[in-house]
């Protein structure tokens, strides 16, 4: 594999998709930018030809499973995926097993991350002990930790209780860490509940998940963030009623941001009409006024970041009755063909605006220092090379991660990831990652 | 036919038809003395129930062994999710003992539907969660065209929880399809989410429909179980045990001065009407007794038409389209 000694000079590369230039990574950063860059002795040769070079992809939500079901993910084949998709950050989620809610544990979990090599892995740190939402977890000692978690959530689980989420936001801001808030209001969609509430799920005689669950929660949350002058984040916003709200709460100048998934900016509810649970996700797939509103919303800015939400699991917890069955789709190896798909072919966003959306803001949300940077002379070579014109077919039994559960099975995707750079070593390049470190053995 | 029966929905006007008319015919053999037909003989029928139900799975029971059928009754209630064993699991170590159907009864709308994707057996759907319960959909056609005739133009109200409710879903898409015109009754918090884009028109008011000022003249009435044991969960309910059941309504009592069939609203009824119910019946809840017990009753009617439409349905699934006319000839002959 390509050490971060050896320098690589990309040649003809278009950064954010601009004009075509060479760019050299050497020693771990940027060296040089800028077009008939001679090949230094020794240097690795990628000829792009014409693919764009983005910021390597941070991703702000992703269930890498371990510890606890190691059979469906590992935080390694969870890296591997991501580095195939593009990214260089992730940030797994708490609902681990045990749950990431102490200093030991999110270490424990930044340090198999290191061992992968792959992606930088930031834990996040469970808001409540257990994330049963009753008492704070130790939200100051994994802030303090080595793992120096920034991001906080009770994922899976919302922070119903507005006692216990208005003392989190209060706790929590002199780490400047965000609150990731699961938007569910259990009362008006309990555990049961896995359609969204409309025609489709009163036909199919499924319980409905109102969007008014969700919508609420964020008026509330938007509230208690402005009364607390704490950084409040929304999970995987899927419906336009959400939209409406934080375009409002954000208006007001109320330190919020929100994050939208693949999945709900592709695909729409009437998938579940065969009641196959690979298109079972929490919160659900809404229909196809809301997949829009959540495109304009991610187009203007209002929803600040593309987040996977990737959620391995076994056949086994999917083989069921459609309300039975484990809620959650991959997305790390999906995610970048999607926003192209669905947001730079329509021409709703430029590479710059995908850049943004799925590298800039979300480190920043992530307060992840070196990730979503410019791609300029002197700056982290933690970089995506994708190429646009290819396209590439979705099959699960390809894909890096254990599980198969893939949403986008037997689709043709746009977008093909060349390579992807951690700190100028290569972590991804043309489909594998390199050979297993030794730090792996 | 279909090579399975999932939802009423499945069947077109002239499927039903068919099967309601080789109905007629199962139920003639009610009346003999050897209940015997041999038409299934040799093939194998599971009962698979992954929920309590004695009447459906005794009425499956009793069609599948008058057609001579080997029928076994597989009670998985609690093996699936709660022990471990996955929904494909389990269908496919029941299909792997060579079974030619399976019945199936499932508390999770489409489990039937999702059994159909690993096995090569029939499936029937015996009720899916709140989606559909096509059997006794046909039985309700049944005994209601026994009573009134063709259905075409015929106008039946369904009352009650049709939230929670196979048995109008399935009704409401076999009865359009036969040409009757159907109303839904019920309070708003038990009305379907999107049920204004169903083939039929709904009604907070009972007896405004009764008396025909909603949508014309009734020809039949059919209530519905409220299913007390759903009432504290849902998504009105919520899963937090330690919080009190917000429930659909606020007592029986109030439910039942506004939703019960009592023999007041039973005289608002034309003469003709008569009064369904697909059991059990919470008396003194949705029917009065005066209801049930009335001559315009056809509850037990009903449960007799169970037996004869299941029957028929084992034998159009089983039999085959083509060989189903033939084949019930040479059963009258073997049996005459």
């Amino acid at each position: 594999m390509t050490g971060s000694g050896q320098p690589v000079l990309l040649r003809g590369v278009r950064p954010l998709g601009g004009a075509t230039t060479d760019v050299l990574l050497a020693g771990g950063t940027i060296a040089e930018v800028g077009p008939g860059l001679g090949l230094p002795d020794g240097a690795e040769l990628i000829e792009a030809d014409g693919a764009v070079l983005l910021p390597g992809l941070v991703d702000l939500h992703t269930h890498l499973r371990e510890p606890g079901r190691e059979d469906t993910e590992t935080i390694a084949t969870g890296s591997a995926a991501a580095a195939l998709g593009g990214f260089t950050a992730v940030h797994a989620m708490a609902n681990t097993n045990p749950v990431a809610d102490t200093a030991e544990m999110v270490e424990q979990v930044a340090r198999l991350g290191e061992l992968a090599g792959l992606v930088d892995v930031r834990p996040v740190g469970a808001v409540s002990r257990g994330l049963a939402g009753e008492q704070l977890a130790e939200i100051a000692n994994m802030a303090r930790s080595a793992a120096a978690v920034r991001v906080f959530s009770d994922d899976g689980h919302c922070v119903s209780d507005a006692r216990l989420m208005r003392r989190a936001l209060e706790y929590l801001r002199p780490y400047d860490a965000v609150l990731a808030q699961h938007a569910q209001d259990p009362r008006l969609a309990d555990a049961s509940c896995c359609a969204h509430e409309g025609e489709l799920s009163g036909r199919l005689g499924l319980p409905g998940w109102p969007s008014v669950a969700e919508e609420s929660i964020i008026a509330r949350d938007v509230m208690l963030a402005r009364h607390t002058g704490s950084r409040l984040h929304v999970c995987h916003v899927s419906c336009a009623g959400s939209v409406e709200v934080l375009r409002w709460a954000k208006s007001r100048g109320i330190a919020v941001t929100a994050e939208v998934t693949p999945h709900h900016l592709l695909l729409t509810c009437d998938l579940i009409s065969g009641y196959d649970p690979v298109f079972k996700v929490n919160p659900p797939l809404r229909p196809a006024e809301d997949v829009e509103a959540l495109r304009a919303g991610l187009a203007d800015g209002t929803i600040d970041a593309v987040a996977t939400d990737h959620a391995p699991h076994a056949a086994h917890d999917k083989d069921h009755a459609f309300g039975d069955a484990a809620f959650g789709m991959l997305g790390l190896q999906t995610a970048l063909s999607v926003v192209i798909q669905t947001m730079v072919e329509p021409g709703r966003l430029d590479w710059a605006g995908l850049a943004d959306r799925m590298s800039v803001r979300p480190a920043v949300i992530g307060r992840l220092a070196g990730h979503g940077r410019p791609i300029a002379a002197g700056e982290p070579a933690t970089l995506t090379l994708v190429d646009p014109t290819a396209g590439w077919l979705v099959e699960p039994a390809k894909l890096a991660s254990l599980a198969r559960n893939t949403p986008f099975a037997g689709r043709q995707l746009p977008g093909r990831v060349l390579a992807t750079f951690l700190r100028g070593r290569v972590t991804a390049r043309d489909g594998a990652v390199p050979a297993r470190p030794a730090v792996w053995a | 036919m279909n090579r399975h029966l999932l939802s009423a929905g499945d069947l077109d006007a002239a499927g039903a038809t068919q099967i309601l008319d080789s109905a007629e015919q199962m139920d003639a053999i009610q009346n003999r003395q050897v209940k015997k037909l041999p038409a299934l003989r040799g093939r194998t029928v599971v009962n698979l129930f992954f929920e309590d139900s004695t009447r459906t799975r005794s009425s499956f029971e009793i069609a599948g062994k008058w057609l001579s059928a080997d029928v076994i009754n597989v009670s998985a209630k609690g093996s699936s999710v709660s022990k471990g064993e996955s929904l494909r699991d389990t269908a496919l170590t029941v299909a792997a003992m060579g079974v030619d159907a399976v019945v199936v009864r499932h508390p999770s709308s489409g489990a039937a539907r999702r059994i159909t994707e690993w096995v090569d057996c029939h499936v029937i759907n015996a009720g899916d969660g709140t989606h559909e319960h096509p059997t006794q959909a046909l039985l309700d056609a049944f005994s209601l065209r026994r009573r009134l005739g063709e259905l075409a133009g015929r106008h039946i109200v369904i009352v009650g929880d049709l939230t929670h409710s196979r048995v109008a879903r399935s009704n409401v898409l076999l009865l359009t399809r036969l040409g009757a015109q159907v109303t839904l009754v019920a309070p708003p918090t038990l009305m379907p989410a999107g049920v204004h884009s169903w083939n039929c028109t709904t009604s907070w008011d009972l007896d405004a429909t009764l008396a025909g000022k909603v949508a014309g003249d009734v020809d039949a009435v059919m209530m519905l179980r409220v299913q007390r044991e759903r009432m504290g969960r849902g998504s009105a309910g919520g899963d937090d045990p330690s919080r009190a059941a917000v429930g659909y309504f606020p007592t029986e009592r109030e439910y039942a001065i506004g939703y019960g069939l009592s023999p007041a609203r039973l005289d608002l009824l034309p003469e003709h009407a008569p009064v369904l119910h697909p059991g059990p019946m919470n008396r003194g809840l949705e029917i009065s007794s005066m209801a049930a017990d009335s001559d315009r009753s056809l509850v037990l009617d009903q449960v007799r038409a169970g037996v004869a439409v299941r029957m028929a349905v084992l034998y159009h699934l089983l039999a085959g389209a083509d060989e189903a006319s033939d084949g019930l000839r040479a059963t009258e002959a073997v049996s005459s």
